[in-house]
């Protein structure tokens, strides 16, 4: 990792540590207040503690111009990208898939081709453009054993590649391992994870898109957390629907994976929009460059993902069931792909960092400080 | 009125801040603001200003806040500021317990030579009860106890993220009720009609000077601390080495104004509020972050490696700020707080390093002073150490030396075990006492004591009404609220009539 990017968070830390009037803001504080001495890996813990919420940076006094000049938001935020890069494994992979808004919708697009071409080649009738009707009609068109080979191998690689950076993560921010596993400290991370709770700021919400409070950020936020939850429950009932009780896709429109998958899809859908337009009307003050374009890869990605899922819906009794096909299963290549390296994997650090923190407070308390 | 140099009727001011104030603000801004008469205008953009603009807002439409700093600079000294000081009869979360109007009285007789009115200070004491109601209605809101390191107490309330954010939630709120900030913009003069009422607020712009027409004015305007040529008058060329802890624009402009055109002078003009600070901070602004802990964990020698004043005294609430007064008294206005591995964690980590040595010798020498002295100041001070004492940093611990002087009366360690540390210190004002003479209206004085017609004052620039030297932590803001909002009110309803 950057070394002055390091001398620079622990310069503007130390400062805060000496001033403390944010500690009510969010957990960072408490825990910057536990630490004389930053470390590598206390720096990464910090800044993906940090939810970017930035009530710090607008109630700071010695914000630049200031000679202090104290940006928290903006130098956490900088390490935290580092940390993506730093964990994400394998490391061209990283800088292959880690970043862009135009990359990830470029590579999409590669990808839809790709698949478009091995419909062409391969599916029985060779048709992309037709209309392809009855049961099985997708499997007609990839192979099933195709479409759950690839899928599958490309859930457990994601898995293996976000677990192994996770523990990485926990060794580096010298978390013990029985620390870990502490139900006590994973329950209350989880909860505080589900609730969004650092998304409240200092309980009036994120400073976004400038130093006004509202609670857009974390509304935005939640529909496309909980989309994404839907239309993956959507996937796991289809599953079930076809795996156990024997009825194959595609499926009605009251039933229950299209009505969890559309739901899903339009709060995915609305969620990214909002949160991309909302990061472009912010001010850019308090934000890394370098994380912003992480952030618009990842935001395009799940867009993209939900919205040709949608158009997948929409088109499947049309002749371009097939190129809907291709673009929907290319944009879900590259979102898993993406997934390790680029802004997705957030959740993983933030929920350990939770952890940490939920460990640290407990033993806070046991000390009656 | 007059545009030549103030010639001054009281001598107070007779070295005074540059005059005319510029305002930095271009002349068409600064003219859009002269079309309509305004009710009130206020003079500064910190907490008492503030409260004041949005409790005349409730009475009059057109209330104009002029602040001199552009807006990343706005918010005086309040921009520093943690939490004020309230007497409740019955605690909360945030104050638990009671903290009756007697008790706050008798903190505030025990600083210094006490209330210089004590009538007024009785009166803000008992009006303090009812700021913490007004803060929450306007925006502010309160610092949750946390596990952590901060101990809310029962006299003080913390409000969240600090005066910054203070200063932020009562600008948001006066803007969405209308009222009208101006940024860059200094006043410089008043002009008087016959009968002391102001009728006009001159502006300074690059194209000369700018009438804003009035019906009352409020005067926020802070303090003289930033104003070096002041300072001097009373405390000579030490003043060189005074640091300022806020705000680079308190240079008492608007206070020499007023003294010149006939207002009565409040309060002791060596009467401020001065800390102990880091002497590396820088000479304006540095703000909580520069202020040390150390001293009570540690000995404080001159530079001439002596000690002068008992380290463990009981400093909070009455003498927290006794260093700063303290250190001015020394030669060179600096002093060097010693301490070993085993006081550093006893206190906030300071934001410069400390020097650091394998010796006391070594770490004295690396702060610039004479080791041998350094070094036989704390042998001594180790020898006097009462082998019976019990240290505990949580209370007074009566662990103090015997035989010393001067004597450590608490938390006397010895300084013995590597590695060594020495914090150069500085006094550090945080600002003035002198002000304007104010009634229980908050209307200005004139030398005899009679009010002018449509003057009010509020915050520092008449805190000298009831301070007197010393300091009683947040109470600068209990006086700025609570005058703030009389004179707000006061001024909205002479604006009405």
């Amino acid at each position: 990792m950057l070394t002055e990017l390091l001398e620079e968070a622990n310069r503007q830390l130390t400062i805060c540590n000496a001033c403390r009037y944010c500690e009510g803001y969010c957990a960072v504080f408490p825990a910057l207040e536990i630490r004389r001495e930053l470390g590598r890996g206390d720096m990464v813990y910090l800044a993906n503690l940090c939810h970017d919420c930035r009530a710090c940076y607008y109630a700071c006094m010695y914000k630049p111009p200031h000679e202090f000049a104290i940006n928290i938001p903006e130098v956490l935020s900088a390490v935290r990208e580092q940390t993506y890069s730093r964990y994400g494994w394998p490391q061209f992979m990283t800088r292959l898939l880690g970043s862009g808004a135009l990359r990830t919708v470029v590579t999409s697009l590669v990808a839809a081709l790709l698949i478009a071409a091995g419909i062409a080649l391969f599916a029985p009738n060779h048709r992309i453009f037709g209309v392809v009707t009855g049961p099985e009609s997708f499997y007609q068109l990839v192979p099933f054993l195709v479409l759950v080979s690839v899928f599958s191998g490309l859930g457990v690689y994601v898995l293996a590649v976000i677990v192994a950076s996770g523990l990485k993560f926990w060794r580096d921010t010298q978390g013990r391992l029985r620390d870990m596993l502490s139900l006590r400290a994973l329950r209350a991370a989880g909860a505080d994870t589900l609730q969004l709770r650092y998304l409240r700021g200092g309980g009036e919400g994120c400073y976004y898109p400038e130093d006004v409070p509202s609670m857009a950020r974390r509304t935005m936020h939640s529909l496309v957390f909980y989309g994404f939850l839907l239309d993956f429950a959507a996937t796991v009932s289809a599953a079930v629907l076809q795996d156990f009780l024997g009825v194959l896709p595609p499926y009605p429109l009251l039933s229950v994976p299209v009505m969890l998958g559309v739901t899903g899809g339009v709060m995915m859908v609305v969620g990214t929009t909002a949160l991309v337009r909302l990061k472009q009307t912010s001010d850019a003050r308090p934000s890394s460059p370098s994380m912003v374009v992480k952030d618009y890869g990842f935001l395009a990605a799940l867009n993209l993902v939900a919205t040709t899922g949608l158009l997948l819906l929409a088109l499947r009794d049309s002749p371009l069931l097939g190129a809907a096909l291709a673009v929907h299963l290319g944009s879900l290549v590259i979102l898993f792909l993406t997934m390790p390296y680029g802004k997705f994997v957030h959740f993983a650090y933030r929920y350990l960092a939770l952890v940490q923190s939920s460990v640290e407070s407990r033993r806070t308390e046991q000390w009656g400080d | 009125m007059t545009t030549s140099h103030p010639a001054g009727n009281t001598g107070i001011a007779d070295v005074p801040p540059p005059w005319p104030v510029p305002s930095t603000a271009s002349p068409a801004a600064l003219r859009s603001l002269a079309g309509v008469e305004w009710d009130v205008v206020v003079i500064g953009s910190g907490n008492a200003a503030l409260v004041a603009a949005l409790t005349a807002c409730q009475t009059v439409e057109r209330v104009l806040v002029l602040e001199r700093a552009p807006q990343h600079m706005r918010g005086g000294n309040t921009r520093h500021t943690r939490n004020i000081r309230c007497a409740h009869d019955t605690g909360d979360v945030f104050t638990p317990g009671t903290y009756s109007v007697d008790e706050l009285f008798s903190d505030l007789q025990g600083v210094g030579r006490g209330p210089v009115n004590p009538a007024l200070a009785l009166f803000a004491v008992g009006e303090s009860q009812t700021i913490p109601g007004w803060m929450a209605d306007h925006g502010v809101r309160w610092q949750q106890p946390l596990a952590g390191t901060l101990n809310l107490n029962r006299t003080n309330r913390f409000f969240l993220g600090g005066g910054t954010a203070l200063v932020n939630h009562y600008a948001r709120t006066a803007e969405l009720a209308g009222i009208r900030i101006a940024y860059e913009a200094a006043a410089s003069d008043f002009r008087l009609s016959g009968d002391r009422r102001v009728t006009r607020v001159v502006l300074e712009s690059a194209d000369g000077p700018v009438d804003i027409p009035t019906r009352a004015v409020v005067v926020a305007s802070g303090g003289f601390e930033a104003n070096n040529g002041w300072l001097k008058r009373y405390w000579g060329d030490a003043a060189d080495n005074y640091l300022v802890r806020g705000t680079p624009y308190n240079d008492g402009s608007m206070l020499a104004r007023l003294l010149d055109l006939g207002a009565g002078v409040a309060g002791d003009p060596r009467g401020f509020h001065a800390i102990a600070v880091d002497a590396r901070a820088p000479r304006f602004d540095g703000g909580i972050a520069t202020r040390l802990d150390s001293v009570p964990y540690s000995i404080v020698v001159n530079r001439d490696g002596l000690r002068f004043s008992d380290e463990g005294r009981d400093i909070w609430p009455k003498r927290y700020a006794s260093w700063g007064g303290l250190i001015a008294e020394q030669d060179g206005q600096i002093a060097y707080s010693v301490y070993d591995a085993q006081a550093a964690p006893l206190f906030m980590p300071s934001m410069y390093p400390a020097y650091t040595g394998a010796s006391v010798a070594e770490v004295a020498r690396l702060a610039g002073l004479d080791p041998d002295r350094v070094v036989r100041t704390v042998a001594e001070f180790n020898a006097h150490i009462d082998p019976t004492g019990r240290f505990d940093p949580g209370r007074l611990d009566g662990c103090g030396t015997r035989g010393l002087d001067p004597p450590k009366s608490n938390w006397a360690l010895p300084i013995q075990g590597p590695p060594f540390h020495i914090l150069p210190l500085r006094t550090g004002i945080t600002f003035t006492f002198m002000g304007l003479a104010v009634n229980e209206l908050a209307q200005v004085l004139d030398t005899d004591g009679r009010p002018f017609t449509n003057v009010y004052a509020a915050g520092e620039v008449m805190s000298g009404n009831i301070l007197s030297s010393g300091y009683l932590a947040g109470f600068g803001l209990t006086i700025g609220s609570v005058f703030g909002r009389i004179a707000g009110r006061e001024a909205a309803q002479h604006s009405a009539h």
